[in-house]
């Protein structure tokens, strides 16, 4: 019995921080959010390492590792705040693609020269300015807060939990980005008229498992994000000094400090499960997925308070950047399912609704 | 991620089940047919589920140290909710101590009596002027020839009105600093100069005692330890109370009973489970007891994979956990509105006032053992490396 990463998965995780810390500094997550480089650069240097292909078979090119894998790199990947399209082109797309039998474009995936966005707005909490009407396969009507405006094509579900591929250059589609406070990835909404669309499924398990997986990974990545906030504030609390003491000795430092690992610690225990579930646990899988992302948003919000606050004025100001992953855990608490729809879910699930 | 326990596991589980089968309706209960507590406990170390660890020659089952096992079979008899033998602080936290630092007389004199339980205990640590700064306490015992001789006054002393015997605390070493002057003293409570006072706390019963020493004369080998070891050998046995307090297992059983509660009681003829803010607050709870159920399960694995790292795991569960409780019986109370409030002869009382009771009790969990800051100040200076409040120099 060993609950917890193996080896192997404590050496990529290892591997993955390391890299990130020398490659993606805040200077150049910086330069992303302000244009000044793509987030493309960064997505190539990721195939590398096997990151785009990490969850795709080796067949196709990719690494063929699990769902525990992939939080521990959602955890990574957000501990340094690193611009990426892990969540959709990584994750959420390779479930549908590998159940249609897409290799050629799961192989363009694992290669970082194809990335595929997620819309799946129409099935989770749509609003009135949504909306999508399907004739056959041809698509009509407006998504919003799409996964990556820069994919080279677009999952999208509709009511029914039907899955479609369109190309971002199809006839008919329009694409705007949609600014957010979360600048390290991208949204935008697809407007369609008549779009011509490859039908992927008809089966709602195959929207299930992409939706139930991405977040897990959303609770990995609000995690990996609130850890690092939390190890930020220790670090400056041991060294900034008022009344001629650093501020790590009033109590009052200290007990936010503690009150962030004591609600924090417990969460990866339960990312670590819920990504173990999704392969291994199918029965809890749903359950846990709804749980997880839902608790670790909660907790998420409240480390990101904390943290910005044992920074005093500077967690405020865009020079220290500690507002990165504030808004990183914001857009995770809401992309994919409020807490609040989230429990709904969790207590349909157990038929208490 | 490996969470199957392997072939010779299973293999024992069903040995377990099938003690169960075959035993539980000897339990002990109001039946005439049924065990006295001490007969089901000599049953149950017999056949290794009680005191499964202690050497034979000390009155246990003498087994090798196997934790899966312990929990297998704390995991079989919660599941079957069978009686799982007798506990107390003789048990729990002195025999353990004893096994480590006491004397080759004093295991062979108190260990087989006290998980037998023909011997129980009480705890004499806290003392009105010393709670959270447990060091600091001031009963005395000073020695007259081959005598302590011990005056002072202890309090929070759970069971003192039953016990036997005191595991207690005092100042031998006035001189030495705080921590090196206190020693570990174990005195029969029939002793002349013991007077026991019970405490009533909030929740109308005395959990409590206050316990005060006059002239109370014990024989000198009567210490475990050296004389101003005291503070290591308490801070052993505290360890092994803080993460007991607030298992993860009752969570989740009183989880389930909460909501059973919500698909039977209602409000204005709807039940509470399909009041949307209700159930919202029911999943909120659930969440977290989940979080600390796989809290356990890695502590557990970094337990049995020596090596393994568990983190921050440890150090946080007295505080989350007994939080969690307090909030959990909180909902089951707001989720019977009204009828939440009944107590003791109520007609309207559901779970036999258990909701309210516990709801009260988990507060005094929370300030017992080490409070919920005595707690962060741990998590922060051992967890996290930040510095100690400055000292204030003593007057």
């Amino acid at each position: 019995m060993e609950f917890g990463l193996s080896q192997e998965q404590i050496m990529l995780q290892d591997m993955t921080n390391k890299y990130l810390a020398e490659q993606v500094s805040l200077e150049r997550v910086r330069k992303v959010v302000s244009s000044e480089i793509s987030d493309e650069e960064i997505w190539q240097e990721l195939t590398e390492l096997g990151i785009p292909g990490l969850m795709i078979p080796e067949a196709n090119g990719g690494v063929g590792l699990g769902a525990l894998d992939a939080a521990v790199i959602a955890e990574c990947l957000a501990y340094h705040v690193t611009p990426s399209a892990f969540l959709s082109s990584a994750v959420m797309a390779p479930v549908a693609l590998i159940a249609a039998g897409k290799d050629e474009l799961l192989a363009a995936i694992a290669a970082g020269e194809q990335r595929v966005g997620i819309a799946f707005g129409e099935t989770i909490g749509a609003r009135r300015e949504a909306g999508i009407a399907v004739i056959g396969s041809v698509l009509s009507g407006k998504c919003l807060f799409v996964l990556d405006s820069q994919a080279d094509h677009y999952l999208i579900a509709d009511k029914d939990k039907n899955l479609y591929l369109v190309a971002a250059s199809a006839q008919g589609l329009q694409r705007n980005n949609l600014t957010t406070v979360d600048k390290t990835r991208t949204t935008c909404e697809l407007v369609l008229d008549q779009v011509e669309a490859e039908v992927i499924s008809n089966d709602p398990a195959v929207y299930t498992r992409s939706l139930d997986l991405g977040r897990v990974m959303q609770a990995a990545d609000t995690l990996g994000a609130a850890q690092s906030m939390l190890d930020q504030s220790v670090v400056y609390a041991k060294q900034r000094e008022q009344f001629n003491r650093v501020i790590a000795s009033f109590q009052a430092v200290k007990h936010m400090c503690a009150d962030m690992v004591a609600n924090l610690e417990p969460c990866r225990s339960l990312v670590w499960y819920a990504a173990h579930a999704m392969d291994q646990v199918p029965e809890e899988a749903r359950l846990m997925a709804c749980h997880t992302k839902a608790h670790l948003s909660e907790v998420g919000k409240a480390v990101a308070k904390t943290a910005t606050e044992v920074h005093g004025g500077m967690g405020f100001t865009d020079l220290v950047g500690l507002h990165y992953w504030f808004k990183r855990i914001g857009a995770n608490r809401q992309l994919l399912g409020s807490p609040e729809l989230l429990r709904n879910e969790a207590a349909k699930i157990q038929g208490f609704v | 991620m490996d969470l199957s326990f392997g072939i010779e596991y299973t293999n024992f589980r069903e040995e377990v089940k099938g003690f169960i089968d075959q035993h539980q309706d000897k339990q002990p209960s109001a039946t005439t047919e049924s065990m006295t507590a001490i007969e089901w406990q000599k049953l149950l170390i017999d056949n290794g589920y009680h005191s499964r660890t202690i050497p034979k020659e000390y009155g246990g089952f003498g087994a090798e140290p196997d934790i899966i096992k312990s929990r297998i079979i704390a995991e079989e008899f919660s599941r079957a909710r069978i009686n799982t033998g007798l506990g107390g602080q003789g048990i729990s936290m002195l025999v353990p101590v004893l096994l480590e630092m006491g004397s080759e007389e004093q295991k062979q004199q108190f260990i087989r009596s006290t998980i037998g339980g023909e011997m129980v205990w009480c705890q004499g640590y806290s003392e009105p002027g010393a709670g959270s700064d447990l060091a600091s306490l001031t009963t005395k015992a000073e020695l007259d020839g081959d005598e302590w001789v011990i005056n002072g006054q202890k309090i929070w002393t759970s069971t003192a009105q039953l016990a036997d015997w005191i595991f207690c605390l005092v100042r031998t070493e006035p001189e030495a600093s705080k921590h090196q002057g206190i020693s570990f003293l174990l005195f029969d409570m029939k002793t002349q100069g013991i007077e026991v006072r019970p405490l009533v706390d909030m929740t109308g019963s005395a959990n409590f005692n206050e316990v005060f020493f006059t002239d109370v004369r014990v024989p000198k080998d009567q210490i475990v330890g050296k004389r101003g070891q005291g503070w290591q050998v308490a801070n052993a046995i505290l360890g092994h109370e803080r993460g007991s307090l607030a298992p993860p297992e009752a969570a989740k059983s009183r989880l389930e009973g909460v909501i059973r509660l919500m698909q039977s009681e209602t409000i204005g003829g709807e039940k509470v489970i399909d009041n949307p803010v209700f159930r919202d607050r029911l999943m909120s709870i659930q969440g977290r007891v989940l979080a600390m159920q796989f809290n356990d399960m890695r502590l557990f694995s970094a337990r049995i994979n020596k090596g393994q790292s568990a983190g921050m795991a440890g150090i946080i569960v007295k505080l989350m956990g007994t939080e969690l409780r307090h909030e959990l019986e909180a909902l089951a109370i707001d989720a019977m509105g009204e009828i939440g409030l009944s107590y003791e002869d109520n007609p309207y009382i559901r779970g036999e006032g258990s909701w309210q009771y516990l709801y009260m009790y988990f507060l005094g969990l929370i300030i017992g053992g080490g409070t919920s800051q005595i707690q962060k100040n741990i998590i922060s200076e051992r967890g996290l490396g930040m510095p100690k409040e400055p000292k204030v120099d003593a007057k």
